[in-house]
């Protein structure tokens, strides 16, 4: 348990509770609820990814979507082109997302681009890629890339074809393991150094924290953690177009989470996934069951939520909840 | 130990420090003074590395810092704090003073326990646990002395941390310094408005004018110079 060391006690039993219900919940559910449940772990990671950028380093990506497609296209295009499997193709994708998240950080850091500047050009990369793969023909350009799909008997993990449950299960792992990676990051010398970069360039370079190094460091994990969520998602739904994976409305999606569960606490960005993705989906299924047909009320709901949250609970619902349960240290 | 030789500093044609000299031997406490606009946060600024002088060199301890990055700078042995203080608003007062403790000490427990004793010596113990933002403004000078020591300085460089103290709290303040250099052999150099802590604590003085050294020497020999009476302390001074 060194992991998860100074998590108080009620906390721990808290997250093992979840932990179970999470686990066992796929036995119970329906193709659909599964569907979400999938749904709220994808958020959930890539929030948390998204959160050891910005909510730790105070460094605001807004083109997050450039990450999820790089690492979608290259484990499906090294699948689709030469059958590797994509344990093997996630190695590329990391790397991919690792080195543009290297460049994106080494020309805002070398040349001093912070706070909304930063935060433009990481959209401007994202479209430089979103208009890139429109035309890059290896991966099919604009009519898409579409992985083979056939009715699996078995699930074969190691070509992540077969069952949502196993796609459930994956990203379930993947969540679990970035919450146990924050935990630990946020308690280690860099996590110290992360937080007072974000709350004083000025002061913690003076403390002797390298700026340039540990900001590098923070855009390349969350870009190589990022990555992942994309792999899942290629294979998940079979096929990728460059239009809807980099656009931005999926950059934004994905920090709605973080910013309604609490931008820096280590559980914000996974409570943020459930209650959007969960009462979304859930909104949904009961308009449907009304006979009521809406267009666009997911979009709707997004932005009442975000305005409520500002409004009223302007650091997120995370921080006055945790109060509450007394899991604040 | 810091030896400043000949540094200039021009910002958009107008020199800020024209040629300044001076050096600190170990252990001394020594204070630079001077009217508002004389140079002093701009020498200051350049031993902690947010500026490269245009000319002339800075070394500490046999190296040349001249041009250093302020990280690197702290490395090398030299703590500062800022006239504005920039506490890590949300963060608590340990962790605080935890990023500076992360400089000698790798592990989280090591520069934890550094932190919490700095704490203790300096009167914030019983604070830890509060959020920095929520201390009174002689608490938040406390708390830039604190994140400086942590880095277990050799030379501590203080920007007006007296400036907004009463003359008690100052007196604190000073009495802690002078058991850090008594204690620790730790070297300061502080800038400072307040001539009750100069007087208090300093060893030597430096007293600058329109950016360059008009005097030196110890504060008796000071409060008797003609061009520092003119031109800051005034006629009147009586210490």
């Amino acid at each position: 348990m060194r992991l998860l060391e100074g998590v108080p006690r009620r906390g721990l039993v808290l997250l093992a509770a979840l932990l179970v219900v999470l686990a066992v919940f796929p036995v119970f559910a329906s193709g659909y609820l599964l569907a979400v449940g999938f749904l709220i772990l994808y958020f959930a990671y890539v929030g948390q990814a998204w959160n050891i950028m910005m909510g730790f380093a105070g460094q605001l990506s807004l083109g997050h979507s450039l990450y999820v497609g790089v690492g979608a296209y290259a484990a499906a295009a090294l699948y689709v082109h030469f059958g590797l499997s994509p344990w093997i193709g996630l190695g590329a994708s990391i790397a991919f997302c690792a080195l543009a998240g290297a460049v994106i950080g080494f020309l805002a850091f070398r040349f001093g681009v912070s706070g909304v500047y930063f935060a433009i050009l990481t959209i401007a990369f994202a479209e430089f890629a979103r208009i890139g793969f429109d035309h890059f023909t290896w991966v099919r350009g604009s009519s898409g890339l579409f992985l083979p799909v056939a009715n699996y008997a078995e699930n074969d993990l190691w070509n992540l074809r077969g069952s949502p449950r196993m796609f459930y299960y994956l990203m379930l792992g993947l969540t679990v393991a970035a919450f146990v990676l924050s935990h630990a990051l946020l308690r280690s010398r860099m996590g110290y150094y992360w937080l007072a970069i974000r709350e004083s360039p000025e002061a913690a370079q003076a403390l002797g924290v390298n700026l340039f190094r540990y900001k590098m460091i923070a855009v390349v994990l969350s870009a190589a953690m990022t990555s992942l969520a994309g792999v899942v998602y290629a294979f998940y739904y079979n096929n990728l177009f460059p239009e809807q994976i980099f656009h931005i409305s999926r950059s934004i999606e994905l920090i709605l989470g973080p910013i309604i569960g609490g931008i820096g606490t280590l559980a914000g960005p996974i409570i943020g996934a459930f209650l959007l993705t969960g009462l979304a989906e859930g909104l949904r299924e009961l308009m449907l069951q009304l006979g009521v047909e809406v267009p666009g009320v997911k979009q709707v709901f997004y932005g009442l939520c975000l305005l409520l949250v500002v409004i009223f609970l302007p650091d997120g619902v995370w921080p006055p909840l945790a109060k509450k349960l007394r899991l604040d240290r | 130990m810091l030896a400043v030789d000949s540094i200039s500093k021009s910002f958009r044609g107008l020199r800020a420090v024209r040629e300044a000299s001076f050096e600190i031997p170990e252990g001394r406490i020594n204070a630079l003074i001077g009217p508002n606009g004389a140079g002093k946060t701009t020498i200051f600024n350049m031993i902690a590395g947010v500026y490269a002088p245009d000319s002339g060199e800075i070394s500490f301890l046999g190296r040349k810092i001249g041009g250093l990055r302020p990280d690197q700078i702290c490395a090398a042995g030299i703590g500062r704090t800022f006239q504005i203080v920039k506490p890590f608003a949300g963060l608590s007062v340990l962790d605080n003073v935890m990023v500076g403790g992360f400089l000698r000490e790798r592990s989280t427990a090591g520069a934890k326990r550094i932190s919490l004793e700095i704490l203790e010596r300096l009167g914030l113990g019983a604070k830890r646990d509060l959020p920095a933002s929520s201390l009174t403004l002689p608490d938040r000078k406390r708390l830039e002395v604190a994140r400086a020591l942590a880095t277990r300085p050799k030379l501590l460089l203080l920007d007006e941390v007296m400036a907004g103290l009463r003359p008690t709290e100052c007196d604190q303040i000073v009495a802690v310094f002078r058991e850090l250099n008594r204690a620790e052999g730790l070297t300061i150099l502080l800038i400072e408005h307040v001539m009750r802590a100069v007087m208090a604590l300093a060893e030597h003085i430096g007293v600058l004018h329109h950016g360059e050294v008009i005097s030196r020497g110890t504060p008796a020999e000071i409060v008797r110079d003609k061009a520092v009476l003119e031109c800051y302390l005034g006629e009147e001074t009586e210490v």
